[in-house]
């Protein structure tokens, strides 16, 4: 108990205004859907939010056609330079209506308020801005010398960062002239509900944007439908894999951004303090729920017991519970389906011989609650070393000499992202150089820009988002830069 | 080995007299061991550091957490004027302000010493009486530190004669910067020792030794000699006090606690003007050293007008409304 508690202080709620129910957004307008309607609800109390349409394959078609349909005649015909002012036009409403999005965010992924706030809506604001400033150039950047469009994206996004997420498929997929098609994720459809509000509101031509929310047959019928050209699809690996078995052999073109188990490693001549803040952010960040976590702590063994004690004398000071606290650092697991998950993954790890830490901590009553855990004496062979836990649970396995620490970071069937904490800048280069990931930060961790492209090797998918690269994904006879 | 050449050196018996804390007791045995010691403190990141510092800022502070910090803020307030122009009337004024920094209530804690130079030092003394303020002074050729060692220990022995029971000293900036680590140790050593009772607090004057790598070099120095305090700056040279330099020397007491179970101070100095400054220190003490350090024995700010912000706030905390610079009194 310390002398300095600070008050709540509670992000106001006020500014969203949530519909007792939502249809799905098609051809620029919300319709009612034919499939059965599910519920959103907050983690963090278990109350339900709202009731969602879930879209059927008929549903999807009449999607897809609309999508077709303003591809053919308008948003693949309009001049270049006017695709850009449309794409700004919604950059800007997001900035606008930021504090809306970041509540809406918070309240139905459970995520902390300063993290919505701080990274999910003004990253999903830049991704807008970024392509939309290569809407009129896209001759001129070096994907060959006249890309075009694909035609219809269908998108299927996850639940850890569901407008951010969003962003990351819609914007270069307009930018490069194609229409979409975009399933949100079941338990967190509200903020893709809300850029529908938005896309209105710029007076985006119908059928350009489609948001038809559902669970995993409505994505199946995304995926699947023959007019879809492209398929985007951020998620689990096991999903990824059945997605890539039904576009195999079809016209459509694929990018997949699965699962990663990333290694965080440590060096004897890092800045220790700064690493482990790298640490708890690369793990804790979004309570673990991140694809390029570093949920593999790789550290030097002459330094275990300095960084672990730091560690846990760090994550003492974390402070878990209400996501709309604007001092929350952790807040709700997204569902009781994760919560189960990341249960099971955590019982196993001490089952096989892991050494389990949690700080003391006050978890609320009602929601989904997980508190920040390392396991020590973790060995390669463990599940928790190999698998994806995708929790705010940290696995601490130790190396002794470079080419150990390369050898074990590149020990897993992932390969999205890596950390590498060191003061030498000749090892950092060496390290990164042999690591077998798509992101690798240096001195830092969980760190994204527009303007970098992100993706995975392995296991974690193919093609990449975010800067030059991620316009490649969305044309036809585009080179890779 | 340069210190051997200077006169001002301590003889080697004087050195053993003068070893660190354990586990630290023969890293001074010699330049090179010194240097090897420092160098091998882990590094500084300072786009890391930046980035922790700013993301305590976004800490919201409100209501009775508010209220709370207010009163702990001035209740830490070294109370500082530093001026040629510094007369008695003027010392005095402000060590009435210090014993009552809101005359129109009573129940406002008075701040934790009034920081002067050293001649200056006896009229506060007499001025603050048996309050529980302490008197500062800054000495050791302050703010610049460029006089011989035989200078620094009489103008330390000077002010601690005068009635100071705090001397703020300032290292030798130019014997750390061209790498004499040694020198800068022993003169905080002598200083010390010439203190006697009083605390010492030991300026680093982060603005001229740049990186924070530096920074927390300087910092293992002082403390290793036998520092009460390590401080940030003199307020003289810009930049002063800023977080991520708070940061750096936070960790440093708290790691050397951690090796040696002793407990060193910290006060940043200079640039912390506004409430919404201190609240953010108390808030990066708070979730880097922890409760321990939330008292004025252990934390001080060294200001001048960060008081009166404060009591503009706490005013409006009581009454609902702001007020203005004619409801708080100028020094």
């Amino acid at each position: 108990m310390s002398v300095f508690e600070y008050a709540p202080a509670p992000e106001s709620r006020s500014i969203v205004d949530i519909q007792p129910s939502y249809g799905l957004f098609i051809d620029g307008e919300f319709v009612d859907g034919t499939g059965e309607a599910f519920k959103s609800v907050n983690p963090a109390t278990e109350e339900v939010l709202t009731e969602v349409s879930a879209g059927s394959e008929a549903d999807v078609d009449r999607a897809v056609t609309a999508a077709r349909r303003a591809f053919t005649r308008v948003w693949g015909p309009m001049r270049p330079a006017d695709r850009g002012k449309y794409l700004f036009r919604i950059a800007r409403l997001l900035q606008e209506r930021a504090r809306e999005f970041a509540v809406l965010e918070s309240l139905d992924n459970g995520k902390p308020i300063r993290e919505s706030r701080d990274v999910d809506v003004p990253l999903a604001a830049a991704h807008f801005f970024y392509y939309a400033g290569w809407a009129d150039k896209l001759d001129h950047a070096g994907l060959g010398t006249s890309p075009r469009p694909l035609g219809v994206a269908g998108q299927v996004i996850p639940w850890n960062f569901p407008l951010l997420m969003l962003a990351w498929k819609v914007a270069p997929a307009l930018a490069a002239g194609n229409t979409v098609v975009l399933k949100p994720a079941e338990t967190t459809p509200l903020s893709a509900l809300l850029f529908a509000e938005v896309c209105q509101q710029a007076d985006l031509p119908p059928g350009v944007v489609n948001i038809v929310t559902g669970a995993g047959e409505t994505g199946r019928a995304v995926v699947e439908h023959r007019d879809v050209d492209k398929v985007a699809f951020t998620g689990s690996t096991e999903v990824g894999k059945s997605i890539a078995r039904a576009v195999a052999g079809t016209h459509k073109s694929l990018t997949l951004e699965l699962g990663g188990k990333a290694a965080n490693i440590v060096f004897d001549d890092a800045p220790i303090d700064q690493a482990v803040e790298g640490i708890v952010q690369g793990i804790f960040f979004n309570q673990g729920h991140v694809c390029c976590a570093g949920s593999r702590l790789l550290v030097q063994e002459s330094i275990h017991d300095e960084v672990i004690a730091s560690l846990q004398r760090r994550i003492g000071t974390l402070r878990v519970g209400d996501p709309l606290d604007k001092n929350t650092d952790i807040g709700a697991i997204n569902s009781a389906e994760q919560l189960a998950r990341i249960k099971e993954l955590s019982d196993y790890g001490e089952t096989e011989g892991a050494t389990r830490w949690q700080p003391a901590c006050d978890l609320p009553d009602r929601g989904y609650w997980f508190p920040p855990t390392i396991f020590t004496d973790v060995s390669p062979a463990h599940r928790i070393a190999r698998e994806e836990v995708f929790g705010p649970v940290l696995s601490v396995l130790t190396f002794r000499t470079p080419d150990e620490a390369v050898a074990k970071a590149n020990n897993s069937t992932y390969g999205l992202s890596a950390g590498i904490w060191s003061e030498k800048g000749s090892r950092i280069l060496k390290v990164a150089n042999q690591l077998r990931a798509g992101v690798v930060w240096a001195n830092t961790f969980n760190k994204f820009d527009p303007t970098s492209p992100f993706g995975g090797y392995k296991q974690s998918g193919y093609g990449r988002e975010g800067g030059r690269h991620g316009l490649t994904a969305y044309l036809k006879g585009a080179d890779r830069p | 080995m340069t210190h051997v050449l200077d006169p001002d050196a301590l003889p080697d018996d004087a050195r053993a007299l003068m070893a660190p804390l354990p586990p630290y007791d023969d890293v001074t045995r010699s330049d090179s061991a010194f240097r090897t010691f420092l160098h091998g403190l882990p590094g500084v990141d300072q786009v890391g550091a930046e980035a922790r510092v700013a993301q305590l800022g976004t800490r919201s502070i409100k209501t009775t957490a508010k209220a709370w910090a207010i009163d702990t803020a001035i209740s830490m307030v070294d109370l500082t004027t530093l001026e040629g122009a510094d007369t008695p009337g003027k010392v005095r004024s402000l060590a009435a302000k210090a014993r009552r920094p809101d005359p129109g209530d009573p129940a406002c804690p008075h701040v934790a010493a009034v920081c002067v130079y050293g001649d200056l030092a006896g009229v506060a003394r007499e001025a603050l009486g048996d309050s529980g303020i302490h008197v500062a002074a800054v000495a050791t050729a302050f703010p610049s530190g460029r006089a011989s060692r035989a200078v620094k220990i009489a103008d330390v022995q000077d002010a601690v004669a005068n009635g100071a029971d705090e001397i703020d000293m300032v290292i030798d900036r130019g014997a750390f910067l061209s790498g004499r680590y040694l020198d800068v140790f022993e003169e905080i050593v002598a200083v010390k020792e010439a203190c006697g009772p009083a605390h010492l607090k030991v300026i680093l004057e982060t603005g001229e030794l740049v990186t924070l790598d530096n920074v927390r070099r300087a910092s293992w120095i002082a403390m290793l000699a036998g520092g009460d305090f390590i401080k940030t700056s003199t307020g003289k040279v810009s930049p002063a006090a800023t977080l991520p330099v708070s940061l750096v020397m936070l960790e440093a007491v708290r790691d050397f606690r951690a090796a040696t179970g002793r407990q060193i101070g910290f006060k940043p100095a200079g640039g912390i003007r506004t409430t919404k400054d201190a609240v953010k220190h108390l808030v990066l003490i708070n979730e880097t050293v922890g409760a321990d350090w939330l008292d004025p024995d252990w934390f001080r700010f060294g200001a001048s007008s960060l008081l009166n912000d404060l009591l503009l706030q706490r005013q409006k905390l009581r009454t609902g409304h702001y007020s203005g610079p004619d409801y708080v009194t100028v020094d």
